[in-house]
């Protein structure tokens, strides 16, 4: 009643007041996540591409365009070889952690989800590495992996191979294998180095809760009926899988298999711990390199190099992620 | 989601011969699975009580003759490592980041879920956007951006709080726990004269308590794990979080493995037990967002 005593100039006046307050308000929610985000994520998203185009040790030195850049990518210069060792590293890394990652956990997954009693305990024990620290743990397996008196070389030793330096080991593993069998092996096929496939089975061990977790989530999220269905059909199990469940998993297979390739190329600490890189740079991966380069040379350059390797890598995992999408994305299914 | 089962087993049955042996095999197999994946903690207690010619024996000894629990001690008060030092500041950085994130992302997660304002849609898809500016492109510039030249944090506890008390992840779930208010509880209140603010305080928060719980979880994990920042961004032993003592430990110890273990049951432990009591909100707050750290 009270308003339609007031003018209409005025009322408009006071809904585009309300409207103001309104968004007043909301920003005001959101100041401090959008200052936050803004400050230590856009800002030094956007400086990593500045830095890399100058000259910057100890302090700034000078505008250097596109010299970094050109010193990673010749290939007669030092920098070349360092970087596409590290490149070849990391692939290995991921190629003997993701698929291995992603078959196990999808087996257990699959036998969790057929109800199987005392699912939720198992579930509680997988995922137990993935909360642990990675630090720590690493350094249990620094402990279990010595070459003296580490449990895996005992493991070994119990079906008769003999006793083995895993992280201090820089021959690679075709090599040693090869000439096991009295087969010597050229240097160019002696395939990773052991000590990053003692890597990768920490690796391994540490993320397989994760992807169980998610692939039982998954599971879990494909409807019955779909499967009584199929059964009263006459379906074979065999038909099933193939026919309902994995198309229907298929999602969530493509996610996690894009997640863990970026997880395990970005992989830092455990690498870190375990072997810093060594031997003989044999598990030095790109953030391994960016790190000694930006962290124990500041003195020569060190920020405008690393800045650069990253923003490099960035691009490595982005060329990477996109053929993920193009390749394995049309193949999955999406109801 | 743990309780059903893919067969329906009310109705007693006779014993199956063929059911049996598959069933055995899929339990076998989970045991030995669940044995591989808990083995190292095992390892590590059990080292870390044995003594130091024990734990060095070959082959090995899975059950300690005797428990040393005087190891624990030695290794707490190694030279030069400052464990309770370690732990205060870890317990002091995981709780203000967890503080803090848990505001900053209530407060924008509610904002995206329940406000009206201009440009919601285009902002929601910004923030989506940064998840891909990965973290070995930011952390040369944030290591820049923290010297004394532009914020001067460098070596500050500052330096180790305030980048992580915000987590996009946490917006996104808040904000899914939000859009789940029904939106007549909303309407009533504003119809009593409540605003967004208090609106949020006396009923959406109690609403979303299991959201909060996760979130509060998951952030105290990830800082008490945090390792690589502080790394590069303290040099004083006395800041500086425990897993980078852990690290220091490990460098000094060489190869006393039983205080080693120690060291590192220290950091685990008290996570594990929270684990294994609060384990329902870890495993599906991480199935819901998909975080892998």
């Amino acid at each position: 009643m009270a308003a339609e005593v007031i003018p209409a100039k005025i009322r408009v006046a006071s809904r585009r007041r309300r409207i103001f307050l309104e968004n007043f308000e909301a920003y005001l929610f959101l100041a401090p996540a959008l200052i936050l985000i803004g400050l230590f994520q856009v800002v030094p998203g956007i400086a990593a591409f500045v830095m890399s185009l100058t000259r910057w040790g100890v302090i700034y030195e000078r505008w250097a365009w596109f010299e970094n850049y050109a010193a990673i990518l010749d290939p007669s210069g030092a920098r070349f070889g360092e970087f596409v060792n590290a490149l070849g590293v990391t692939v290995w890394y991921v190629l003997l952690t993701v698929p291995i990652e992603m078959a196990i956990a999808l087996i257990v997954a699959f036998v969790l989800y057929q109800g199987t009693r005392g699912r939720g305990a198992y579930r509680v024990v997988y995922f137990m590495p993935y909360i642990t620290s990675v630090v720590a743990a690493a350094t249990i397996f620094e402990w279990m992996f010595d070459a003296n008196f580490g449990f895996l070389n005992y493991v070994i030793g119990l079906v008769g191979v003999g006793s083995q330096a895993w992280l201090r080991e820089p021959r690679g593993i075709f090599q040693m294998i090869g000439s096991a069998f009295g087969a010597g092996l050229p240097d160019s096929f002696a395939g990773p180095s052991l000590s990053l496939v003692a890597v990768s089975i920490f690796t391994i061990w540490h993320f397989i809760g994760f992807q169980t977790v998610i692939f039982l989530a998954g599971l879990t999220n494909i409807s019955r009926e779909l499967y009584e269905a199929a059964r009263i059909d006459g379906a074979r199990e065999r038909q099933i899988l193939r026919r309902i469940t994995l198309p229907l998993l298929s999602p969530t297979l493509f996610f996690v298999g894009i997640i863990a390739t970026v997880g395990a190329m970005r992989s830092f600490s455990q690498i870190y711990v375990l072997t810093n890189g060594g031997p003989l740079d044999t598990t030095r991966t790109v953030p391994l390199l960016i790190f000694h380069t930006f962290f124990e040379r500041t003195s020569v350059n060190g920020i405008g190099l690393g800045a650069a390797m990253s923003f490099i890598f960035v691009l490595i995992i982005i060329a990477i992620t996109l053929f993920q999408f193009r390749v394995l994305g049309r193949r999955v299914f999406y109801d | 989601m743990t309780r059903t089962s893919a067969v329906p087993t009310s109705r007693p049955r006779p014993l199956n011969l063929d059911k049996i042996g598959p069933s055995l095999a899929k339990h076998a197999l989970l045991i030995l699975g669940a044995a591989v994946a808990a083995f190292p903690f095992y390892w590590m207690i059990t080292t870390s009580f044995k003594e130091f010619g024990e734990a060095a024996k070959s082959p090995p000894v899975l059950w300690p003759t005797s428990w040393h629990l005087e190891n624990w001690v030695e290794a707490w008060q190694y030279p030069h490592t400052l464990w309770a030092n370690a732990f205060a500041n870890t317990i002091f950085i995981a709780s203000m980041t967890t503080l803090g994130e848990l505001t900053t992302s209530v407060l924008a997660g509610y904002a995206f879920a329940r406000m009206r304002f201009r440009g919601r849609g285009v902002l929601f898809a910004l923030l989506l956007a940064t998840l891909f500016i990965p973290t070995e492109a930011t952390i040369i510039p944030s290591f820049v951006l923290m010297s004394r030249r532009y914020l001067g944090w460098y070596d500050t506890y500052t330096a180790q709080i305030v980048p992580f008390l915000v987590s996009i992840f946490s917006i996104f779930l808040l904000r899914q726990f939000f859009l789940g208010l029904p939106q007549e509880l909303h309407d009533a209140a504003r119809i009593d004269g409540a605003g967004h603010l208090r609106f949020l305080w006396s009923i959406g928060l109690p609403l979303v308590r299991p959201a909060l719980v996760t979130v509060s979880l998951l952030t105290f994990l990830n800082a008490w794990n945090a390792f690589l920042w502080p790394l590069i961004i303290t040099s004083r032993p006395e800041i500086r979080p425990i897993q980078v003592m852990l690290v220091q430990f490990t460098t000094e110890g060489g190869s006393r493995y039983h205080l080693l273990m120690a060291g590192a049951a220290f950091v685990i432990l008290p996570t594990l037990v929270v684990y294994l009591i609060a384990q329902r909100y870890f495993i599906e707050g991480i199935a819901r967002t998909g975080i892998r750290g």
